[in-house]
């Protein structure tokens, strides 16, 4: 037997692409959020209520992925805001090269803000950088407060965890002091916002906190 | 179901890492797959076995060395594993640790059979 030894990571094609992305990002000064959580738990209506606390303040722009169908786009674009969907076909996840060639339909002349909304997939998504700044977790109550034990890489690599559908905690399984703890065994420096894209609570708090990180 | 593409990702690695007249040469290719890097070896032996029947690396095979979860607490001084990606110190509650590995994804050896060696 002869042996090559090469120590190369598996997905380094992808970590380059990405870090093409990032630079184009940065040149352009924008911030950019890789919004990623289980079918269903509200990322679309976590990106509408963003839209609306930033209207007319900040430019912001989405890409939008999923398996099939254009309707979160739809729904995007019912903001005027630059929209791009991403169609996998049956992938589970984005990659660098996806959003890449996404960018191509997308003008980020003056965006200072872009949010690109993942395929609804807790495991997956976790292992590919897109180029993002950070990595936000969406968690909803209906979900439970087991998640995070269950989906470790996510938290693992996530910047901040939004706690959605806090409205429906008189009615579902879910505690969320053990959510929160959960979430924060598995990544003590996430930030955490308790929201209710019906009521809009907590949305304040997250639009301030993207804010900070926004440049001038 | 991400494993399918990581199997491609490993098999391009491997295309550029052993000349086309050897690819029926290798025989294992060894990964370190760490235990929260979020893949199943099950479903990575399988994708890898779809995509190389019928091509020259027919012969290959995986091998995966599993990579525990391991952390380091500063205040502690000690290093701590489990399987669940917990990074608070199971000690002192602290937060102040380090993950030392079980998020690697890499391919690190590729073995050939040598066909020189066996011929009289």
């Amino acid at each position: 037997m002869s042996v090559v030894t090469i120590h190369r990571k598996v997905l380094e094609k992808n970590d380059e692409i990405a870090r093409r992305n990032r630079e184009r990002f940065s040149q352009r000064g924008a911030f950019v959020i890789n919004l990623v959580s289980s079918p269903g738990s509200g990322k679309t209506s976590v990106l509408e209520r963003t839209l609306e606390f930033f209207e007319g303040k900040v430019k912001l722009a989405v890409i939008e992925g999923d398996v099939q169908t254009d309707l979160d786009a739809q729904r995007i674009a019912r903001y005027h805001v630059p929209v791009v969907q991403i169609v996998t076909n049956g992938g589970c996840h984005l990659e660098a090269k996806l959003v890449e060639d996404a960018l191509t339909n997308l003008d980020l002349n003056g965006v200072k803000l872009l949010l690109i909304e993942n395929v609804g997939n807790l495991v997956c998504p976790s292992n590919y950088d897109l180029g993002e700044a950070m990595k936000v977790v969406v968690a909803s109550t209906a979900e439970g407060d087991d998640k995070p034990l269950k989906y470790p890489g996510m938290f693992l690599h996530a910047s901040a965890l939004i706690i959605n559908k806090i409205d429906l905690l008189p009615y579902v399984n879910c505690s969320l002091d053990v959510l929160k703890g959960n979430a924060l065994k598995i990544n003590p420096a996430l930030m955490v916002f308790e929201m209710s894209c019906t009521t809009n609570a907590g949305v304040p708090e997250w639009c301030r906190w993207l804010e900070e990180h926004l440049s001038g | 179901m991400h494993e399918l593409s990581i199997a491609q990702s490993i098999l391009d690695i491997v295309r550029q890492s052993v000349p086309e007249k050897e690819l029926p040469d290798v025989r294992i290719v060894k990964l370190q797959v760490g235990d929260l890097a979020g893949v199943v070896p099950d479903s990575l032996e399988f994708s890898f076995t779809v995509l190389t029947t019928d091509t020259p690396l027919r012969n290959a095979k995986l091998q995966i060395d599993h990579v525990p979860f391991v952390i380091l607490c500063n205040a502690c001084e000690k290093t701590f594993t489990n399987e669940v990606g917990f990074v608070l110190c199971p000690t002192c509650g602290g937060a102040d640790t380090k993950i030392l590995s079980g998020l690697e994804l890499q391919v690190v050896e590729i073995e050939l059979e040598d066909i020189k060696a066996e011929a009289p």
